[in-house]
């Protein structure tokens, strides 16, 4: 599945009686990523969860392009998104490579485990439960989902948060090299990326 | 697309019900006042005295219990499809007030019991099933104040009604079954079919009364709710 | 392997490891059935009577207790929005974690229901019929705890709600599944089994579609 742009139109969103955002609108094409700004409750993550067609926005509308297909339903729209939230869905119980291994055949991947653990510098760690990992090396274990699942649209929430300044390029490197091969990043980030990116400032 | 926007002027609905609201009251307390009157002077039954007039206020309430259920699965099935914020209101209004008929007829079933069977509670078929009723009632009101936003409460209660209207059925026939398993006997059911035609009258009355009265009390909770969520619209300053 | 068995096998690995619900479950069946006899005395006439309801009852609240758990877990770490965005439809994802569910609790109830039965006095002729009626009937209750579990996803305190809106749903189980036992000690066929399995069969086909738009209107975070 190539992915030629997506275009956000008039989004409006309301969350429990609140106005968080309204008339948004922006474009961006394959090979591109756009860095989401804002304070906390801006909307951030709402827009992300509404990208990701988790929440109907409450007017405006989300297209994706994709081979000169149209694409505008929610959950059509899930078969494209790589997605890395605030949570790092690491069970306690599992190891690194046990939760690698579910995900991939969750999303039918079919990538070297040890290979994505290493190049997120999980080697180690690979066979220790995730109860005993810290919060950055979980980041990372995220980082390697989100490559293994090789998804086109990546749509990340504070992706650099918890990590370490090896790993913040590690992440800003994963991005990079992610849209130089012809996908898309959109980023909710207080930090600044790194990296080049369009700049879309939520009030 | 279900948004504050459109909710905060529901103009079509107040206007309607404001109109039909007395009226429907006035019916309702005539029907009722004109039943209480006729069930109190009829004949005593022959067989369970003045007890019988119990049922004037049992069964009707009974009635009005399940319809009300009936009726809140389909606004829960048009608040689910169309995404009408006046069907979630609809639906959450209703639950309190089948709730409410069915401790009635509970309350008014046990009364009866206790000259028929000696016990204010026997283990019959009927009584059992109001019993699991009531507890559907009072889950799906639980289930709306636990959730926060109002939107997701509406859809999880919505898809909750459903469940439980499917359910409905199952769960009364497999009392009844259980109450023949156990051997049980019911004396409220065999009131029904043996009726004799001094009762019919004021029965049919109660349950036209009890009906418009439903519905009054239904109309009365949706504006309240509709007002409210107005008025909160308004504070926070996107009315 | 497919995305189905994926679930499935991932939700079992997590319900046996230590500190899983499987084992919980098992001790919690076990406790409650041998707090009955405390409670109504060791008369063993009316132990061997009751022991078909006691059990198929704590084998309900057994299984209700590991639910709560079901999606939630996944919904507080954000699994669930990685399982939305997969191959795999909601339906399905319930379907397999139902399974999961009954596999991990539902069949070890049954398995170790007839050593219950014999702290009962449970009489001979009752075992077969009782593992039977438990076999058929726990599919439904994790079915129809998994919409219950599904509805209370977002509810901080759900564990309390859960039992409160699925135990009235359940009640056609208990009274199929103890009528069954109760009819094979008085050698009657009262097609308990059947209704029983009928009404497994239509909970676990339809429980997955209502399970998935709760979870669904959950994901809107």
């Amino acid at each position: 599945m190539t992915l030629r742009s997506i275009l956000a139109e008039n989004l409006s969103c309301i969350r429990g009686g609140r106005l968080v955002f309204r008339d948004l609108g922006f474009r961006v094409e394959a090979g591109q990523a756009l860095s989401l700004e804002g304070p906390n409750g801006a909307g951030k993550s709402s827009l992300l969860r509404m990208m990701a067609g988790f929440l109907s926005p409450a007017s405006g509308a989300i297209l994706l392009t994709s081979d000169g297909a149209e694409i505008s339903d929610g959950e059509e729209r899930g078969n494209f998104i790589g997605w890395l939230g605030h949570h790092d869905a690491a069970k306690p119980q599992l190891t690194p490579r046990e939760t690698l291994r579910f995900f991939a055949e969750l999303y039918g991947a079919s990538a070297d485990l040890d290979l994505a653990l290493e190049e997120v510098g999980l080697s180690r760690a690979r066979d220790l439960p995730c109860q005993y990992l810290s919060a950055g090396q979980k980041k990372r274990l995220s980082l390697a989902r989100l490559k293994l699942c090789n998804r086109p649209l990546w749509l990340l929430d504070e992706p650099l948060a918890a990590l370490d300044s090896a790993g913040k390029s590690l992440a800003a490197q994963f991005i990079q090299s992610h849209c130089a091969s012809g996908g898309i990043a959109i980023v909710a980030t207080h930090e600044a990326l790194g990296i080049q990116a369009a700049r879309l400032a939520l009030a | 697309m279900a948004s504050i926007f459109e909710f905060a002027n529901p103009k079509r609905f107040m206007n309607l019900s404001g109109t039909v609201l007395p009226w429907l009251a006035a019916a309702s307390a005539l029907t009722i006042i004109v039943g209480l009157y006729l069930g109190f002077t009829a004949p005593p039954d022959y067989q369970q005295g003045d007890t019988v007039r119990i049922m004037f206020i049992h069964v009707p309430a009974a009635w009005v219990a399940m319809m009300c259920y009936g009726l809140m699965a389909i606004a829960s099935l048009l608040g689910l499809v169309n995404r009408h914020p006046l069907a979630d209101v609809a639906a959450k209004s209703a639950a309190p007030l089948g709730a409410l008929f069915t401790a009635l007829a509970l309350i008014t079933g046990s009364l009866w019991g206790k000259p028929m069977w000696g016990a204010y509670w026997v283990w019959d078929a009927r009584l059992t099933s109001f019993l699991l009723l009531l507890f559907l009632y009072l889950g799906y009101i639980a289930l709306w104040n636990a959730i926060e936003d109002e939107t997701r409460a509406a859809r999880a209660a919505a898809i909750l009604a459903l469940v439980g209207v499917v359910n409905l059925p199952i769960i009364e026939f497999s009392v009844d079954w259980w109450n023949t398993l156990h051997q049980g006997e019911s004396i409220i059911r065999s009131g029904g079919p043996l009726i004799s035609a001094v009762f019919l009258w004021p029965l049919g009355l109660m349950a036209v009364g009890y009906t418009t009265l439903f519905f009054t009390l239904w109309m009365i909770r949706i504006r309240t709710e509709i007002i409210n969520r107005r008025a909160r619209a308004l504070q926070l300053g996107i009315a | 392997m497919n995305p189905f068995s994926a679930i499935l096998l991932r939700d079992m690995r997590l319900a046996t490891r230590a500190g899983g619900s499987a084992a919980l479950a098992l001790a919690f069946f076990a406790a409650v059935a041998t707090l009955v006899p405390l409670g109504v005395g060791s008369d063993l006439h009316l132990l061997s009577r009751i022991a078909g309801g006691v059990l198929w009852i704590a084998a309900v609240l057994a299984a209700l207790l590991s639910l709560d758990r079901l999606f939630q877990s996944d919904f507080e770490d954000g699994s669930l929005d990685l399982i939305a965005l997969s191959p795999l439809s909601l339906e399905s994802m319930s379907f397999a974690k139902i399974t999961a569910h009954w596999l991990t609790t539902g069949l070890p109830l049954t398995l170790l229901s007839p050593l219950l039965g014999v702290l009962f006095g449970l009489p001979p002729a009752g075992y077969a019929p009782l593992m039977l009626s438990l076999a058929i009937g726990t599919p439904a209750v994790s079915a129809i705890g998994a919409i219950g579990a599904a509805l209370t996803l977002s509810i901080r305190r759900g564990g309390l709600i859960l039992p409160f809106i699925v135990l009235p749903l359940l009640a056609p189980a208990v009274i199929f599944g103890s009528g069954a036992v109760l009819g094979a000690l008085d050698g009657l066929s009262n097609g308990a089994f059947w209704l029983l399995g009928a009404f497994s069969l239509v909970t676990v086909l339809l429980a997955p579609f209502a399970a998935a738009a709760a979870v669904r209107l959950n994901l809107a975070g």
